[in-house]
């Protein structure tokens, strides 16, 4: 077996803790996340004599310290660390992690744990929390010997990066940071025998592929977090330019393609636009790029584009046939596949085709998104807030939102000039996830605007994160749209429950004061008049700022696929 | 033509690293969609340091499919094939603990053991162990001749499989270790061939 060496000439002593930091140094890991604890406290000591090399925010939760860090992965494009000790240290990941797997994220999670010695003996802060990760993780394992620690975090980081990307999480034992050994140099992988993370692209797929696209009279592309994984933005902008196709996303692929660009015909799914819904069940071919068919996109599976010859690219051969049977599966990476079928299919006009989503997109906007973004009611909407916010950040900010109505307002409404500028939990729906995201998107993108927009449920789930704003100075606009509710749920309960509201009537804190007492400026609007020129204090404010905005409390988001039913059942009220 | 959603009997193979944990991963690809496992074979293979998962489950076509991509995608997992029964030649060992006393008075061993093709592996005053290997329904026969004597214990292993078509694994295995394999170990097989998934 081949491997390729880069080994320093002499050989040095290290100990484990310093052989991790070491890697996290030579993979280009600059900033860290994480919380100290008993079991990864020989680490920590390693650490404090890196602070020159290495960039370590202390969070306030382990599940802060991981979601910020599929924020800083998903801006910069960067796998994102994060450490945590032993025990709850480590289950409390588990959230995030989960989150990074069913999102690609690519994230090495260092965990600290007991002494080899006592492995098995329920010692103190002891978690078996390598099986209950096996599921939520692309790979773990779990050290007990020093000299191991190169190898197996080069294969962490490559695995993390490569391929689908995922989180990979390394448990540590106490030994074996401490352990002092013989140090070669890092070697970085490059490849693993039984991994095969980039497929040699089949010719007779592509072929037929092309072959489908260039007989298509209405062929609709739909896409997914994979054009951005595969930082293939340009190469998919070209195929679709070329044949004159109209482009739908998903709410992970969402700023891959710029919102003003005149084929983007919006946003697919249980929330997503009229025309891209309904068309779904009417185009001939569909193609499928980077993205997995996802419930909340699909809908009725045994109603969703029974009409259409369906190509699906992807780099995970097992999201082919996983859900929607493709009439050609493309299996690659997208940054290799689009270009051989840009160079195949050929230059078309299709504006009476574009016509048809235009005239859905009219009657969505008269019936729907009108009242929306320009309400005639004495309430605010979620929708105008999102609106002002487009006029004032002009499409330049990163929104990073939780999970609720604000998520799915923000999604369909907020316009994006570049890409990785979209942060959200999307597979997973992680209340919580908004603020350590924003954390963790801003240290990844620290030239940008970060907008975290928040509802008044989630940002309780996490709020603690406050204190690493606090603390590091880190430059977040957070936007809390408060409807005194659990507003997705209470929308549910209204259209399928009767309006029998069980608990979802949540009561706020004084979220400025809460603010205030971290050192975080903050106002709350209740007032329409008030509303843009607070948006503008907001954007334009030196350092992190909240601002809570009281919007109706009874407002639903429209349209709506419910669930059950097919894509072109869409409700648009 | 075979129908995708009939259940039917699979023989999943797969082929493996060695490491810890890799069992766990495996299972619970099964476990989380509620599949019941029938049998599960851990072993060497036909290569040193490469171990070889025989697993037998009862489902459709379709699910079969879509548990061998899920295998696959475990990073330390080489290659995953499934076939039907016709397409395998196995077996499985049975053990049978009896009481020799009420055995030897009442039976006549030697017809049992001709009749069965059953070893006695073990004898003693006190009890005697029989083996047999086979098929389930050979392996069950001889267990419900011996119910009516007392069949103190019984026990019978996971199903191991050769697979008919099979040139073994080395071939591939040195196309696995190449950074820049060839189209045919790298292919997906199943958009490549779906009416004949075995391609080794």
């Amino acid at each position: 077996m081949e491997t390729i060496i880069e080994k320093t000439p002499t050989t040095t002593t290290l100990t484990g803790s310093q052989a991790v930091l070491e890697a996290c140094i030579a993979e280009g890991a600059d900033t860290i996340f994480g919380y100290p604890g008993g079991a990864i406290m020989p680490i920590y000591d390693a650490l404090y004599d890196y602070n020159d090399r290495l960039k370590h925010i202390l969070v306030r939760h382990e599940q802060g310290g991981i979601h910020a860090g599929q924020g800083y992965a998903r801006t910069s494009g960067k796998v994102g660390v994060v450490f945590a000790t032993s025990g709850p240290g480590a289950t409390n990941l588990v959230t995030g992690l989960a989150d990074a797997m069913i999102d690609s994220t690519p994230l090495v999670c260092i965990t600290g744990q007991v002494f080899a010695h006592l492995l098995g003996t329920d010692a103190f802060q002891e978690t078996d929390i390598i099986n209950i990760t096996m599921p939520v993780t692309k790979w773990n394992y779990q050290i007990t010997d020093a000299t191991e620690i190169p190898t197996v975090l080069a294969k962490a980081f490559y695995l993390a990066r490569s391929g689908r990307p995922g989180p990979v999480l390394i448990d540590i034992s106490k030994n074996a940071q401490i352990q002092s050994f013989d140090y070669e140099g890092y070697a970085p992988c490059h490849h693993i025998r039984s991994y095969r993370p980039a497929p040699v692209i089949r010719k007779n797929f592509i072929d037929e592929a092309v072959a489908l696209i260039n007989n298509a009279k209405k062929p609709l592309v739909i896409f997914g977090q994979g054009v951005i994984l595969g930082q293939a933005e340009k190469e998919f902008k070209k195929f679709i330019e070329k044949s004159g196709m109209p482009a739908a996303w998903t709410i992970l692929g969402l700023s891959a393609l710029p919102s003003d660009h005149p084929q983007n015909v919006g946003m697919l799914g249980m929330h997503g636009n009229y025309g891209p819904n309904v068309l779904t069940n009417e185009c001939d071919v569909l193609i499928a790029v980077g993205m997995r068919f996802d419930d909340r996109v699909t809908g009725r599976l045994d109603k969703y584009a029974k009409q259409a010859k369906v190509i699906h690219l992807d780099i995970d051969p097992s999201e082919i046939d996983k859900n929607v049977k493709a009439t050609v599966g493309v299996w690659g990476d997208c940054k290799e596949t689009l270009p051989l079928l840009t160079l195949g299919i050929e230059q078309k006009d299709r504006s009476e085709w574009l016509k048809v989503f235009a005239d859905y997109t009219q009657k969505e906007y008269d019936q729907c998104i009108k009242d929306e973004i320009y309400p005639t009611t004495d309430e605010m909407t979620m929708g105008e807030v999102i609106r002002i916010v487009n006029e004032i950040t002009e499409g330049n900010a990163v929104m990073v939102t939780d999970v609720g109505q604000h998520q799915m307002v923000t999604c369909r409404y907020a316009k994006f000039n570049q890409t990785r500028s979209n942060i959200t939990s999307g597979g997973l729906g992680t209340m919580g996830f908004g603020l350590p995201a924003a954390i963790g998107a801003k240290f990844g993108a620290l030239d940008r605007t970060v907008i975290a927009v928040i509802g008044d449920g989630g940002i309780q789930m996490t709020i603690q994160e406050l204190g690493t704003i606090m603390q590091t100075g880190v430059d977040v606009k957070i936007l809390i749209l408060n409807n005194q509710f659990l507003g997705m749920v209470r929308q549910w309960q209204q259209l399928f429950n009767d309006k029998r509201y069980s608990f979802v009537d949540i009561a706020s804190p004084d979220y400025v004061m809460v603010a205030k007492a971290y050192g975080i400026e903050g106002a709350k609007v209740e007032h329409r008049k008030d509303l843009a020129n607070a948006l503008k204090t907001m954007i334009q404010h030196k350092g992190s700022y909240l601002l809570e905005v009281m919007v109706g409390k009874e407002n639903n988001v429209f349209p709506m696929v419910p669930q059950g039913c097919s894509v072109s059942e869409i409700r648009l009220k | 033509m075979e129908l995708n959603n009939e259940k039917q009997e699979y023989t999943i193979t797969v082929y493996t690293e060695n490491q810890v944990g890799l069992l766990n991963r495996i299972a619970i690809i099964f476990s989380r969609r509620k599949i019941n496992v029938e049998s599960l074979n851990t072993s060497p293979s036909e290569i040193a340091g490469i171990h070889r998962f025989t697993i037998v489950i009862h489902e459709s076509r379709e699910v079969v499919i879509k548990l061998v991509r899920q295998i696959e995608k475990q990073v330390e997992v080489l290659k995953a094939y499934f076939n039907t029964n016709d397409e395998i030649v196995w077996q499985e060992l049975a053990l049978y603990k009896v009481l020799s006393e009420e055995i030897t008075e009442r039976v006549k061993v030697e017809r049992l053991l001709r009749e069965f093709g059953a070893r006695a592996i073990a004898i003693r005053k006190d009890f005697i162990v029989f083996e047999t290997t086979g098929h389930r329904e050979e392996t069950n026969k001889l267990m419900q001749a011996l119910e009516p004597f007392g069949l103190v214990e019984f026990v019978r292993s996971a199903r191991v499989a050769i697979i008919k078509e099979s040139s073994g694994f080395h071939e591939r295995l040195k196309q696995f270790e190449k950074q820049e394999p060839s189209e045919e170990v790298n292919e997906n097989e199943y958009l490549g061939k779906r009416e004949k998934i075995f391609t080794m």
